[in-house]
């Protein structure tokens, strides 16, 4: 390939973001300043340009955060150092929301309008915001004469249980972002004064001087104020003397505690980790081998938690015995369901945690090579992830030689950057190339071909977790918890209506009623009107419902799925029009427009679910009705991966309810084991 | 690569297990590896597909080859899926004719198939697909300006569509992607399939997913050569020689008037063969066989656009 990129040179401070993630150029012919030796030497090699690819992603944020925007000539230096064609590297960055092609304000407030948070106002988010600061895209603030902020809706930013929040994004030296929840207009209005040096005098201008990069250092963004972790850790197995969190109901009982730590433990300090039985289970790991703890993980009949509930004995030991080498292990961090927020409480809180329960996985499948994917709205939990990572490493236990086994594993940090999709474990993997976060085709698994085309294990955060407990305990104890059916504890993301929401920790097979009052019922003693259970790609359950028992097998039997744990309270003031038009517009921004059925279906879908809440349907509601059965049919039945799958859940069992207006229930048809067979085992993360 | 179905004429002699199937109900047998699509072609069962073509690696992004698999959860598609022994296929279930008939549908009421050709015709007719009961076409928007994650919903009653303004910046050949179907082939014969220029790439995602130069330059300030790879896979004449399209435009263009002559490309020791297709003695477009051993199917830039001196010969006063 002959690469072709723009005359225009990148600026200083474009070559320097690009440049920390790529080290400088090595000459002229990566973008260096041309030397003489430059015509003779020659420095590269396919494989080479091949292996640096990865570094793609990296590098896309260093220019976002540094600049604010990817400029042609910025896109043509990171094309030369890399390699890589610019119609390539244009095509994966505009798959992602958090980049921008043009400059604009250097502070962008992401405000989440999402089902969680419009559940628990009642209304859109961002309605109040819009009428103080004017629409999404607004110019405000003013700083060295240019506007210095603007805000956009966003989808869920995964801190629901504070029923609002805001990505703060910020270009310049002090580039990067922070996430505040709550957040209100007056949160903007203060975010806008501290942008306004001329008019307040607040600290966090510039110097006024007119340097190359005049966007520098605007807010101190660790200054910000960090979100609290509403976590009632409430664990129960006699959910009978079970306390709410007024009455915190934990008891270190022989059961698997996933939340054990948070919340009690310095989620920054190695030390204190370990004095709370940290590294236990890894020293347990090494002395079992991976057929002892493949053996441990059976015993306890864990399934996968995150859609598809395979079991993660049987996928840990495809990915062992796979001769094909070398083996890697990935940590599905870039939970993105609508409602979900449990793998930002443990990043937050319990970061090592993770660290340890993928080492355990790394040793046990023979992969030396691990990465943990952050979805890029966890600033937060990325950078705990990052210091418990450093630490581990500098204590011996990541590296050549983890805990003096002999062993060898290390993890690399991995940041989103605003795509749903790349929560799709082979989509995952393109991400990590440095592709488009589009799904692969399966067969083949990923245990066989998976990131780098090598076998791959990937499990997402909760079933790691529950690793540990695992073997902290024994798989046989662990599976004396909940069903038979579904052993141990599942984590649930109370959120919306409800007295007191936060994320739970019960056994499987819970029924909802018990969740919901552990949690304190409905807000105000008001009426249930739905639960809104699994998340966007999951389904509503009435209050005719709260017996259904969470577990996989009772979700299941009641045409719903567990999903990623997402429970959003909806009471009998929710517009739940509004949430499903949200839900629409979700996939339909979400899709990554590969296959057919999803591209043009989830376009489709919001424009006859609009036709619907309008009251004016093109042929009759009847109709109406048929086109959504098709839809559902086509999309569930012929789309590539489960986003596309299970788009139309939501809305088919929200019409089948009667929720929506003007349309009686029963309106789509689907048969219940149809709706158990799509939504069992066709989601994101899991889906082997 | 492709297979060559065994004794054909010059099918390598290679020893390949076979694997028997059932298709529809009837036995069939072909060689391990084989996709099912194959499968249903060698008895002659048509099975419709868009995004799929004999030289490129199958994508299998436009579903409308799907067909049922016994023990399945969704259906399969066939370009792809490699056969296995005992498979049940079934091509024509009402839950495949569903399916084939909503991606039709979704496509027809999305995108201007009116060059896709006969088959496409055909096959909207055979499933029964209605565009129609989408709503009208809504207006056609900035879909190059499209960001990920921000789209603003169309009007209430209308039916979203990729419309858009033709881009001819050019004299080679035109960009219509009102058009496109989105199905990879002109990025994979750009890229890694067969020209590794890397011109073009998917950009955007969704419904806003568009086949994009970076930042939507214009061609000439792109990477692209003007081989004409992309024009020779497209499904749908979104990219057309600026010939065809000038006299498409003028109501002139008839494949009945044309004659095809099979010759070999003057230019160069290769050898690659050319297609000439010739309206009132004027070449109006070239390919190149996709069977052919050199070629299959991609030329260069001089092979495939450079025909204007074979006029200039004919007396020079056209």
């Amino acid at each position: 390939m002959d690469l072709r990129v723009t005359e225009a040179p990148a600026s200083p401070a474009e070559r320097e973001a690009v440049d920390s993630v790529l080290g400088p150029p090595e000459s002229g012919w990566s973008g260096g300043a041309r030397t003489p030796l430059d015509g003779h030497v020659a420095i590269g090699g396919l494989s080479r340009a091949r292996d640096r690819r990865r570094l793609l992603l990296p590098a896309l944020h260093a220019l976002q955060d540094r600049v604010g925007w990817i400029s042609s000539a910025s896109l043509g230096y990171l094309c030369a150092r890399l390699d890589v064609a610019p119609a390539e590297v244009y095509g994966v960055a505009s798959a992602y929301a958090l980049f921008r092609y043009e400059p604009g304000p250097p502070v962008v407030v992401h405000v989440c309008d999402d089902v969680a948070c419009r559940a628990a106002c009642g209304g859109d988010p961002t309605g109040p915001i819009a009428a103080r600061f004017g629409p999404a895209g607004s110019a405000l603030g003013r700083v060295d004469g240019r506007a210095a902020v603007t805000w956009q809706p966003s989808p869920c930013l995964g801190h629901c249980e504070h029923g609002s929040a805001a990505l703060v994004q910020q270009a310049g030296e002090r580039g990067g972002r922070a996430t505040l929840a709550p957040f209100t207009a007056d949160d903007l209005g203060h975010l806008v004064s501290l942008l306004t040096p001329e008019r307040s005098g607040a600290p966090g201008a510039p110097d006024g001087s007119d340097g190359p990069d005049p966007l520098g250092g605007l807010l101190d963004l660790g200054s910000l104020p960090v979100p609290l972790a509403l976590v009632p850790q409430v664990v129960a197995e006699d959910l009978g003397s079970a306390g709410g969190p007024g009455a915190p109901g934990w008891t270190e009982g022989p059961g698997p505690r996933l939340l054990r730590r948070v919340g009690r433990v310095d989620p920054t300090s190695l030390d204190a980790y370990r004095a709370a039985g940290g590294y236990g289970p890894l020293r347990r790991a090494i002395e079992l081998g991976p057929t002892g703890v493949i053996a441990e993980l059976k015993d306890a009949k864990l399934l996968g938690r995150g859609g598809a509930a395979f079991p993660t004995g049987a996928k840990w030991e495809a990915v062992a015995r796979n001769p094909v080498r070398p083996h890697y292990f990935v940590a599905n961090a870039d939970e993105s369901e609508p409602g979900t927020f449990k793998d930002r409480v443990f990043l937050d809180h319990d970061p090592y945690a993770l660290v340890e329960a993928l080492t355990i996985a790394g040793i046990t499948t023979g992969a030396e090579q691990g990465f943990v994917y952050v979805r890029g709205e966890y600033p937060l939990g990325a950078s705990r992830l990052e210091h418990a990572a450093g630490e581990a490493r500098a204590k011996g236990f990541l590296g050549s030689d983890v805990m003096g086994s002999g062993l060898a594993f290390d993890l690399e940090i991995r940041r989103g950057a605003g795509a749903y999709i790349a929560g799709e474990e082979t989509a995952l993997f393109n991400s990590i190339e440095g592709r488009r976060p589009e799904p692969r085709n399966k067969p083949p698994f990923p245990v066989d071909r998976g990131l780098f085309d090598r076998p791959t294990g990937v499990n997402n955060v909760e079933t790691l977790l529950a690793v540990l407990e695992v073997l902290r305990i024994g798989g046989l104890a662990y599976a004396a918890v909940g069903t038979p059916g579904s052993t141990g504890t599942r984590l649930f993301c109370l959120s919306g209506r409800v007295t007191r929401p936060g994320l739970y920790e019960v056994p499987m097979g819970t029924t909802l009623g018990a969740l919901l009052s552990m949690a304190g019922g409905v807000a105000g003693g008001r009426p249930l009107q739905a639960v809104l259970l699994g998340g966007a790609a999951g389904t509503f359950v009435g209050p005719e419902d709260l017996d259904l028992p969470l577990s996989f097998e009772g979700a299941r039997e009641a045409g719903a799925t567990l999903g990623s744990g997402v429970v959003v309270v909806l009471d009998d003031t929710v517009d739940v029009a509004g949430v499903l038009e949200r839900v629409a517009r979700f996939f339909r921004d979400e899709s990554c427009g590969q296959c057919v059925p999803c591209r043009v279906g989830t376009q489709r879908q919001e424009e006859v679910l609009g036709r619907l809440v309008a009251g004016r349907p093109l042929e009759s509601v009847d109709a109406e009705l048929a086109l959504l059965t098709d839809l559902d049919v086509v999309m569930r039945d012929a789309s590539i991966c489960g986003l596309g799958q299970t788009a139309t859940s939501l809305v088919t069992s929200a019409l089948r309810r009667g929720l929506v207006p003007g349309v009686a229930g029963n309106g789509v048809t689907r048969d219940k084991a149809a709706a158990a067979g799509a939504s069992g085992d066709g989601e994101r993360e899991d889906g082997t | 690569m492709t297979t060559v179905a065994p004794g054909a004429p010059g099918a390598p002699v290679t020893l390949r297990r076979q694997v028997e199937l059932t298709i529809d109900g009837q036995a069939v047998t072909v060689p391990e590896g084989s996709t099912i699509l194959e499968a249903c072609r060698s008895i002659g069962t048509e099975v419709p597909t868009l995004c799929y073509l004999e030289t490129l690696t199958p994508v299998n992004v436009c579903r409308v080859c799907v067909v049922e698999v016994e023990g399945s959860r969704t259906l399969v598609p066939a370009c792809s899926r490699p056969v296995s022994g005992g498979m049940e296929v079934r091509t024509d279930s009402e839950r495949v004719r569903t399916s084939r008939r909503m991606v039709l549908e979704l496509l027809a009421s999305s995108v201007d198939l009116s060059t896709a050709g006969g088959d496409v015709d055909r096959w909207i007719e055979t499933y029964g697909a209605r565009r129609e009961r989408h709503g009208p076409p809504a207006p056609s928007t900035e879909r190059d300006r499209a960001r990920a994650g921000e789209h603003e919903p169309v009007a209430v009653g209308t039916a979203g569509t990729v419309a858009q303004a033709v881009k001819r910046d050019n004299d080679q050949y035109v960009r219509d992607y009102s058009k496109c179907i989105l199905c990879y082939k002109c990025v994979e014969a750009c890229g890694e399939e067969a020209q590794d220029t890397f011109a073009i790439a998917v950009a955007g995602r969704g419904f806003d997913a568009r086949i994009s130069t970076e930042m939507d330059v214009p061609l000439p300030d792109s990477a692209c050569v003007y081989c004409g790879n992309c024009i020779a896979v497209c499904p749908t004449g979104a990219l057309m020689f600026v010939t065809e399209h000038d006299l498409r435009a003028r109501g002139e263009w008839d494949e009945g008037r044309q004659q095809v002559t099979r010759t070999v490309c003057p230019y160069c020791g290769v050898g690659c063969n050319l297609e000439l297709h010739v309206q009132d003695d004027r070449i109006v477009k070239v390919t190149s066989p996709l069977d052919h051993d050199v070629t299959r199917g991609n030329l260069c830039v001089k092979g495939r656009f450079g025909f204007e001196f074979a006029e200039a010969l004919d007396g020079g006063s056209r």
